[in-house]
């Protein structure tokens, strides 16, 4: 009797991080697919697309997820194969780089500009 | 003089934002991946056609030829127009060409090749649309063109017409 009580213990542990587990996942599967761009209804992502690229996409990063690969690799696999433009939000690298650094510029010019006025005022 | 120089900082800014917006304007808004690759084929298992064992790429691809690739189905209208053209394709000896038959009804598809000619030495399946992943397609019909060192060299999405079937063979001459 004991030993079942125990055995049943174990189980619902078992079971509960399993549960965990697959939630965990599902939070990490949701966010990678929110991050894809559709490519054949652009302007969807591909959490939001019903179409059969993002079914397929979905069914890839599912898969993914349970042979053990991070989130990056997965952004990775998707840029190799249709380049940077599937993932919303770029990486910084060569071809990003401007897209990353000019508004920074921009920003900075304006607020060298801002501070010349007032000391101008001043 | 300080006041000059701004207005000459606003005008050449003025006028980059005006080019990069006119640019960008004229510039198609649709997204299409690059067509000129220079990737791996990608290492994989599926399932035969006709014989439903899965096989291994390294055994589709195992010849010191050219490949094509030509994800295909048989509701898909486009690959009805292509079709004769990869049938004069497959005469050439000097490539062979493999059909990914792509989230098809396997029944239709057979009825498709049976009423259009089977210009493929090989076909495998793609019941899911993940093997098409791994090939980097987004449609169908989309053609892969694979040279003798396993290297995808071009891709075509859409229907193949004369123009490419000239341009295939000027490449594997």
């Amino acid at each position: 009797m004991k030993i079942l009580k125990l055995l049943i213990i174990i189980f619902l542990f078992v079971g509960f991080f399993q549960l965990k587990s697959d939630e965990k996942n599902d939070e990490i599967k949701n966010k990678i697919l929110k991050n894809i761009r559709c490519l054949i209804c652009q302007g969807q992502s591909v959490y939001d697309s019903e179409s059969d690229f993002a079914s397929s996409i979905k069914l890839i990063v599912d898969r993914k997820i349970n042979e053990g690969l991070k989130e990056e690799l997965i952004y990775q696999f998707l840029r190799e194969r249709y380049g940077d433009w599937i993932v919303y939000d770029p990486e910084l690298n060569k071809k990003t780089y401007i897209l990353w650094v000019l508004p920074l510029l921009l920003f900075l010019l304006g607020g060298v500009i801002i501070r010349k006025k007032l000391k101008f005022r001043n | 003089m300080k006041n000059r120089f701004s207005l000459i900082i606003i005008i050449i800014f003025l006028s980059l934002c005006f080019i990069i917006f006119y640019k960008g304007l004229n510039n198609s808004n649709i997204y299409t991946p690059k067509i000129n690759t220079r990737d791996n084929i990608p290492t994989f298992k599926a399932k035969d056609f006709n014989s439903n064992i899965y096989i291994n790429s390294k055994k589709i691809f195992e010849e010191d030829i050219f490949y094509i690739v030509n994800i295909w189905a048989s509701w898909c209208v486009p690959c009805r127009t292509e079709h004769p053209l990869l049938m004069e394709l497959s005469k050439n000896q000097s490539i062979k060409l493999i059909g990914l038959n792509y989230k098809d009804n396997l029944k239709n598809a057979k009825n498709f090749i049976v009423k259009f000619g089977n210009p493929y030495s090989q076909i495998i399946v793609d019941s899911d649309g993940t093997l098409s992943v791994e090939f980097g397609a987004y449609a169908v019909p989309e053609t892969f063109l694979i040279d003798k060192n396993k290297i995808i060299i071009k891709k075509f999405v859409g229907p193949i017409n004369r123009e490419i079937i000239e341009e295939i063979k000027l490449i594997i001459k």
